[in-house]
C-alpha cells in the first residue's frame, strides 16, 4: 500500500503520473513529495510508487 | 512634536532602543535569532504585505521583498498600503510602510516577476521563504522550484483563504521537514466570494507566526 495524503491506496507499481491521471488534480497547481523529497514535474512519468511509500500531494488554490 | 497623527519623523528611537524594547518582550536570545534572520516574501499583496508588517515589527533583521505590481485601489481592502500610495510599485510602497513601523529593518527589494530561472538568485540568501502569491499556478511553481533547487531553506506557503467561512478552518501544516502550508487548503478565490480582509490576515498571521516559531527553534506548527 502507498500512503497518499494520509490514506492507504493500492497503487504500488504505478508511476506518479499514472496515479495523478486517476485523480482530478490539475498538474499545474500541485507539488508532489515522495518520502519527504520533492518530485520534479519532469520525473512524474518515471517515478514508480512502491509499497510503504509516503506521498504528499499538495494542491494549490488561488487567493492571496 | 507635531500635533498631527503622523508624529515627528526626526524623533525616532535609536536602533538600540528598538532592540531593547523587543528583547524585553520576547527575550534577548530570540531577538538575536530574529535580528540575524533573512526572510524573503514573494508577493506583496494580501498575504505578503501583512506577513511583512508582522515580521518587520517582530524584529526580523532583513526582509527580501519581491513583487512586480503597483498599488491598486482594490488592494486597499486587505493590503497594508495607504490610499495615497495608489500607482506606486508595491516594493517601494511597502518599504515606506515598513520603515515607519520598524525603522531599522534592512530591506532588499525586487520589482520583478519570480521565474524558475531567477529563483535561486533572488532567494539564495534567505533563511526562510514565504510564498505569498495569489495565483495557484504561481504558488505551485515557486514551491516546486524552491523545494527542488533550494532544499535546505524553510518554505512557508499558503493555499485557501478566500470567502467568509470560519477563520478557525485556517491552519498551519508541516507537510515535510522544511515545507509548511497555511490556509484551509480549499477556499479558492475563483469560487465566488473572493477575498475577505480579515480571513486573509489570519492566513498571513499563520505564515508570519510559522516563521517566528521556526526561528525560535519550534518546528512543529
Amino acid at each position: 500500500m502507498v500512503k497518499i495524503n494520509g490514506k492507504d491506496q493500492d497503487v504500488s507499481g504505478k508511476t506518479v503520473l499514472e496515479y495523478l491521471e486517476m485523480t482530478k488534480y490539475d498538474p499545474r497547481r500541485i507539488a508532489v513529495e515522495l518520502n519527504e523529497e520533492i518530485i520534479p514535474k519532469t520525473s512524474y512519468g518515471e517515478t514508480v510508487l512502491q509499497d510503504g511509500d509516503t506521498v504528499e500531494v499538495v494542491s494549490f488554490v488561488g487567493g492571496g | 512634536m507635531k500635533k498631527d497623527g503622523l508624529g515627528n519623523p526626526e524623533n525616532l528611537p535609536t536602533r538600540e532602543e528598538m532592540l531593547h524594547a523587543l528583547a524585553e518582550r520576547h527575550g534577548e536570545d530570540r531577538q538575536k535569532k530574529f535580528s540575524n534572520a533573512v526572510v524573503a516574501v514573494c508577493g506583496l499583496g494580501g498575504l505578503g504585505s501583512n506577513v511583512s508588517v508582522s515580521l518587520a515589527r517582530a524584529g526580523i533583521g532583513k526582509l527580501i521583498l519581491i513583487d512586480s505590481d503597483a498599488v491598486d485601489i482594490t488592494n486597499l481592502h486587505r493590503q497594508q498600503y495607504g490610499a495615497s500610495q495608489i500607482g506606486i510599485p508595491k516594493t517601494d510602497a511597502l518599504s515606506a510602510v515598513l520603515a515607519a513601523a520598524a525603522p531599522y529593518v534592512e530591506l532588499e527589494t525586487h520589482h520583478i516577476c519570480v521565474t524558475e530561472e531567477n529563483i535561486q538568485e533572488l532567494l539564495g540568501s534567505a533563511d526562510i521563504i514565504c510564498e505569498c502569491f495569489d495565483r495557484a499556478e504561481a504558488k505551485a511553481l515557486l514551491v516546486n522550484t524552491v523545494l527542488e533547487k533550494l532544499p535546505d531553506k524553510y518554505l512557508v506557503a499558503a493555499s485557501g483563504m478566500a470567502g467568509f467561512a470560519s477563520a478557525n478552518l485556517i491552519r498551519t501544516r508541516r507537510i515535510t521537514e522544511h515545507f509548511y502550508l497555511c490556509g484551509d487548503g480549499v477556499s479558492d478565490v475563483a469560487d465566488g466570494t473572493g477575498l475577505v480582509s480579515s480571513r486573509v490576515m489570519v492566513c498571513a498571521a499563520h505564515q508570519a507566526h510559522a516563521v517566528l516559531r521556526i526561528l525560535s527553534g519550534e518546528y512543529e506548527p
